[in-house]
């Protein structure tokens, strides 16, 4: 499956011997993971929970994989992202990209991201001292998106 | 027409809301209609979905512009922009 939603955390070393399992034509992996910050916005964060959209996370995600398959000449793709309580430092999401050469594996890498951080519906909701608060979506994100638009 | 809606994240918490199964009138055509057709219900509605607010709306689990027409049975979701990764 190269998508999975899940509360409880992964094993990046597991997860990409499988993802390149028996597939001697791979000679590239790129990784991404984000993680925790223990500050947004100029105030510290003691903790995070990420409400999803279920049934849809998993197909937007999809469909950004197929994008990413589409545009570059992809071995395999993985996404995880974890949903439910989150601490500082946890792991969030990791995504992995496997091709021949590092050119498509990175670029895939970063468009997968990109597009994930814009359109799968996830929502983070930190606990500050000074109460919990939705966090705001980044106008960097839309930019960032927009910058992998067909020209 | 008749729809499910469902509403998520700061939208859920506001309307103190997860979930509705709704029966609208004949002139209701699109999303948009939706929202203006929710606001008129005054307090929590009238604040939550207010026409200055930045809103994504999803029919059938796909992130749609407002100007898309309903679909009769359709699930429509109203949510704020994401914040994954």
């Amino acid at each position: 499956m190269p998508v999975r939603i899940q509360e409880h955390n992964f094993d990046l070393t597991q997860e990409i011997a499988l993802l390149r399992k028996d597939d001697a034509a791979i000679g590239a992996i790129a990784i991404f993971i984000g993680t925790v910050r223990d500050l947004n916005e100029g105030a510290a964060v003691k903790a995070m929970t990420l409400e999803h959209y279920p049934g849809m996370t998993e197909k937007s995600l999809h469909d950004i994989v197929d994008q990413a398959k589409d545009r570059w000449d992809l071995k395999d793709a993985l996404v995880i992202h974890r949903v439910g309580p989150l601490m500082p430092q946890d792991q969030i999401v990791l995504v992995a990209v496997t091709s021949a050469h590092r050119g498509e594996a990175f670029a895939a890498c970063e468009f997968i991201m990109d597009y994930l951080k814009t359109l799968a519906p996830f929502w983070k909701k930190e606990d500050t001292p000074e109460g919990a608060r939705w966090v705001d979506a980044r106008v960097s994100d839309d930019q960032a998106m927009a910058r992998w638009a067909k020209k | 027409m008749k729809l499910h809606l469902r509403f998520f994240a700061s939208i859920r918490e506001s309307l103190g809301l997860a979930h509705e199964d709704i029966d609208l009138p004949e002139n209701i055509k699109t999303i948009d209609d939706l929202r203006s057709h929710l606001i008129t219900r005054g307090h929590p509605w009238t604040e939550t979905l207010a026409k200055d607010k930045v809103l994504r709306c999803a029919l059938n689990q796909q992130m749609v512009s407002v100007e898309t027409a309903l679909i009769d049975g359709a699930e429509v979701a109203f949510f704020p922009p994401v914040t994954g990764g």
